[in-house]
């Protein structure tokens, strides 16, 4: 049994500097209940890493409007203006990383692999520093593992175990990222007891989780405003 | 008008049943000229395959979007899938044409989209694993700049998206498609001609023998 925890509770271990990944792809995913309690509580100088950087005032887009991050790791930032204009005057340092690579490099740390050999990048400035290797006759890069030290998942159902069901489009990163941080919490806007889950329902395994979190401010109208 | 001649053009390319990625902008607007009789899948990066059209006001889903986070719908045979998912069915090679803008293009098929140095840094998404695991690869643009300068070049300045990728250029002006020998002019719009084109177009091109009108 996972514990089931208030918002405020579940972000206490987040420190000043701790690495934290988050869901979600342009807010949709996003752990909205999650990122408010964080920012409630006033972290900073945060390393996030995430698939983009959402719209200003939408889930993970708060954490950047509100100075909170210091390192981002993210495959896009162009729909949230104040990405690039922390990156260009130095406030925010900003690795831009090819959405599979990124997706792939999360898994591989999950997955206990030393890295992935990719195609994508080969021949632009995405493989400056980087190893390659010729498999087959084909150029790959060598990518590394990316992992954190915290990860935000959102889903729609979770039961005590952790299992979780997440529906439609949310999943995007959620998957990877639950494999990849030391402590992982998902919010959930429903959650369900022993049993009650179809276990082929199941999106994330709940081995990965570490605490769920009741969702209080569902998605909808804060995502959709964008 | 000269946008609609294009993307029309680009959506006779897809056989039925292609599983294709369009780019946002131009490239989405090929969707709506599919041939009658075909049917293709339409592949949305951010997870799922059966991407429709936007949804009505008031029927939005929040947890149905597309790549640029507005609220689409998914059609009949479509199914959902995680991030890990989409990018293997990209770079697997799964995925049969992907459909994208371009800054730049040049006479190897190197393209340049997804940055301006000091001036435009929004990170290359998908783009990259897009250019390079599709089967075919379409650049959809005007044929010159907004300054008259042709984006068909010799060779690429701005940062590459890849490396000789890029099969088909299909402008406003002319339909080339990307050989090993170069860049052959294939077909040309109705209301211009083969020089114009050739004056358009910084590359060399060979001309095919019989041109094509679009």
């Amino acid at each position: 049994m996972k514990p089931v925890l208030t918002a405020e509770k579940a972000v206490e271990n987040i420190k000043d500097g701790s690495s934290l990944m988050v869901a979600g792809f342009m807010g949709c995913g996003n752990a909205f209940t999650l990122v408010d309690a964080l920012i409630s509580k006033g972290s900073k100088d945060l390393t996030l890493i995430t698939s983009d950087t959402s719209f200003p005032e939408v889930g993970v887009g708060r954490l950047i409007c509100q100075c909170r991050v210091k390192k981002l790791y993210a495959t896009h930032i162009g729909t949230n203006p104040v990405s690039g204009q922390k990156m260009n005057c130095g406030d925010m340092a900003v690795t831009l990383v090819p959405q599979g690579t990124f997706n792939e490099r999360i898994r591989a740390k999950g997955a206990g692999l030393g890295g992935i050999l990719t195609p994508t990048g080969i021949g632009t400035a995405v493989e400056e520093g980087k190893q390659k290797l010729t498999i087959d006759g084909r150029d790959y890069l060598l990518e590394l593992p990316l992992g954190a030290e915290f990860a935000f998942v959102k889903a729609e159902v979770c039961d005590t175990y952790g299992n979780c069901f997440l529906p439609m489009a949310t999943k995007n990163a959620a998957v990877s990222m639950a494999m990849a941080a030391d402590y992982v919490i998902v919010e959930a806007e429903k959650i369900v007891g022993p049993g009650e889950m179809d276990p082929e329902k199941v999106t994330i395994p709940g081995v990965f989780i570490s605490a769920i979190v009741k969702s209080t401010l569902p998605a909808s109208n804060l995502q959709l405003k964008a | 008008m000269k946008r609609v001649r294009l993307v029309k053009r680009i959506a006779q390319e897809f056989p039925d049943g292609a599983l294709v990625n369009l780019g946002i902008g131009m490239p989405t607007m090929v969707a709506n000229y599919i041939p009658q009789g075909r049917t293709i899948l339409l592949h949305s990066e951010n997870g799922f395959i059966g991407l429709g059209a936007h949804a009505e006001k008031g029927k939005e889903d929040p947890r149905l979007v597309n790549a640029g986070g507005q609220p689409v719908t998914i059609v009949p045979g479509g199914c959902y899938f995680d991030s890990a998912m989409s990018f293997a069915i990209i770079r697997g090679g799964h995925v049969d044409y992907t459909v994208l803008g371009a800054l730049e293009v040049d006479m190897e098929g190197n393209l340049a989209n997804y940055m301006i140095p000091g001036k435009m840094v929004p990170g290359m998404g998908g783009a990259m694993d897009l250019v390079v695991g599709a089967k075919n690869v379409i650049v959809a643009m005007e044929h010159v700049n907004k300054n008259g300068a042709p984006k068909i070049l010799k060779k690429c300045a701005l940062p590459l998206t890849a490396k000789g990728e890029v099969d088909l250029i299909v402008t406003d002006m002319a339909f080339i498609r990307v050989t090993k020998k170069g860049l052959v002019l294939e077909e040309i719009a109705e209301d211009t001609t083969v020089e114009e084109v050739l004056k358009a177009t910084e590359a060399p091109m060979h001309v095919a023998g019989k041109i094509g009108r679009f």
